[in-house]
């Protein structure tokens, strides 16, 4: 096929935005690495400073730095964010690949537990599940990952039955072959990329959702520099004019959740062409 | 059609059996049991109080007998009286879902239209600037937090230009039959936008996408053969093709609306049912919990079951399987 300028120039524009987000969020996590706790330390002198060269996201009413305390809490959701991704993604497939392949009744109950599962608001059911299982970060990872499977199992759903029926998979029944054996060497390979996607793409919503739970006060101690943790603090602050609190931390997270959804988007765009025009 | 019809109710039905049953059991293997919290710290409780507390609340029976006592006393719409307000569920969830109702309508409503707008006009602008701006916004807000932006409106309105209050649904310290209609309306505009204004993200993206496709379409080819200019192709073929699955659509977001209201209560200090499920949760009031967590579900579902009703009005390819 010929490829035009423009076809081109779209695809290099693609790369240079996959490149420039993976980049980004490289430096965000090294960042958090290399500021010292130093910067955390209570100091009477340098409180409610607005934002400068030396603060640039200004100092909070104990006197920390706003800059470092932001990059930790997100590192900390980062992690609770892949972890959780990581769960559902391994509750979706399961999930998908049984209703795909082990009858109607296994596919009807499993599509019946995500019809069940979407009834509930999604804030809620993460409420109720983080109530129950006793708050703390248990409870987020619980809560997080049990409400984010459903739409990734019901793509694998039909992934998996696209090929059921192929020729390769029917011969290596005729073979004899197990169906742990057909689901583990033919399907999973075949489903595997869509199932990445599905994490690039789930993992934003996940890192959201996360902070809504913690900026509700549900889970982590208010020690902890979690980033919903810390708009909820700088809430009761900005009657009193201190907007840097809450406006940094906040766009912070804006990019860094808009960095992954990019990334997400342009890979699953690479892996299917097609979709590229909408 | 009605056979349809009837046969998604069934399925509704058992689903918010299900729901109520998997509600139940959650709590029931949970820590967080009415007991411990009910005592919470308090250890001068003796273990015969613990003991009548336990038959107070039936918790001496099976755990199958508790569900069916339970559900058959939600039958008859009793859910239990808060431990927080000591009154019973009913009144409190009565009491809070007008505002909240109030409240989500007017964000479904308004980010429903200028949702619809801006995805019909990037489509009909495809590639254009217009287009490029509509996107880049509805991407950015789908990656933002919706508390962060009641925040931040609060911070620029309240705080800097003081057009709006801090919060609360009405003045402070004023008796409730006193307040002003006018005062409520001042304290409902800054949540009802950012609810709003996050709704618009995702109807923009679906209708534009949408559009595009029916723009594409060999008709619209064939319209514009025909001497149709831009707004006769939106009003004869776009508009009728697209607006019933952006209707089911919004109705399909009543889950994320009430999870958005949730926020939005909390910033704002808004008086409703989010805000009253946000403090049963963290207090650990449970039958206050559980009422309002049963009625937000029943919500969604109605909000779903609208959604598939309307697919199945719009698309009679899936009529054919249920």
């Amino acid at each position: 096929m010929i490829m035009t300028r423009t076809e081109h120039n779209v695809r290099k524009k693609m790369l240079q935005l996959l490149v420039f987000s993976s980049l980004l969020l490289l430096l965000l996590l090294l960042l958090s690495f290399i500021l010292s706790d130093e910067n955390l330390r209570l100091s009477s002198a340098g409180k409610n400073l607005p934002p400068s060269l030396e603060h640039l996201f200004g100092t909070d009413w104990l006197g920390r730095d706003m800059f470092t305390r932001t990059l930790k809490g997100l590192r900390l959701s980062l992690a609770v964010g892949a972890f959780a991704s990581i769960m559902s993604v391994i509750v979706a497939t399961v999930m998908g690949i049984c209703a795909a392949t082990f009858g109607k009744v296994v596919d009807n109950t499993v599509s019946w537990v995500i019809d069940l599962f979407i009834g509930m608001p999604h804030l809620v059911f993460m409420i109720l599940i983080s109530f129950i299982a006793g708050g703390g970060i248990k409870g987020i990872v619980l809560g997080v990952s049990l409400t984010h499977w459903m739409s990734l199992a019901r793509v694998v759903r039909s992934e998996v039955l696209q090929i059921k029926h192929s020729e390769y998979i029917q011969i290596s029944q005729s073979y004899g072959k197990s169906p742990w054996f057909i689901a583990r060497k033919h399907i999973l390979p075949f489903v595997l990329p869509q199932i990445m996607i599905g994490f690039l793409l789930m993992f934003p919503h996940v890192i959201l959702h996360e902070a809504a739970l913690t900026f509700l006060g549900f889970g982590l101690s208010p020690q902890t520099p979690a980033i919903g943790i810390i708009l909820s603090e700088a809430m009761s602050h900005i009657s009193t004019g201190k907007w840097w609190l809450v406006f940094f931390p906040g766009v912070l997270l804006v990019v860094v959740i808009k960095s992954f959804d990019n990334i997400g988007e342009q890979l699953r765009i690479l892996m299917e062409p097609s979709s590229s025009n909408k | 059609m009605v056979k349809k019809i009837l046969i998604r109710l069934l399925r509704v039905a058992t689903l918010l059996i299900g729901l109520s049953i998997l509600t139940f059991s959650l709590i029931h293997i949970s820590p967080m049991y009415p007991i411990n919290t009910y005592v919470g710290g308090d250890s001068s409780t003796s273990p015969e109080q613990i003991e009548k507390l336990r038959e107070y609340w039936g918790l001496n029976k099976s755990p199958v007998e508790q569900y069916f006592s339970w559900a058959g006393a939600l039958l008859q719409g009793n859910f239990g009286v808060s431990k927080l307000y000591r009154t019973p569920v009913m009144d409190i969830i009565k009491s809070r879902a007008m505002m909240s109702f109030a409240l989500m309508g007017t964000a479904w409503i308004l980010s429903g239209f200028f949702g619809y707008l801006l995805g019909a006009l990037s489509a009909l602008h495809r590639g254009k600037t217009l287009d490029k701006i509509i996107k880049w916004y509805s991407f950015t807000l789908v990656s933002t937090p919706i508390f962060w932006l009641g925040l931040i409106l609060l911070i620029v309105f309240s705080v800097q230009l003081q057009w709006f209050p801090v919060g609360l649904a009405a003045p402070a310290g004023v008796l409730d039959s006193e307040v002003q209609f006018s005062d409520r309306l001042h304290h409902f505009v800054l949540p009802a936008l950012t609810l709003s204004i996050l709704g618009v993200a995702s109807i923009a993206l679906h209708t534009r996408e949408k559009m595009i496709d029916i723009l594409n379409s060999e008709y619209v080819i064939f319209a514009k053969a025909r001497g149709e200019n831009k707004w006769q192709i939106f009003k004869n073929h776009g508009f009728r093709n697209s607006i019933l699955p952006a209707i089911s659509l919004q109705f399909a977001y009543f889950g994320e609306l009430f999870g958005g209201s949730v926020l939005a209560e909390q910033v704002f200090s808004y008086p409703g049912l989010g805000s009253t499920l946000t403090t049963a949760g963290l207090k650990g009031d449970l039958p206050l919990l559980m009422g309002i967590i049963l009625v937000s579900s029943l919500f969604v579902f109605t909000g779903n079951f609208i959604a598939d009703i309307l697919n199945t009005v719009v698309d009679p390819r899936i009529k054919g399987e249920v």
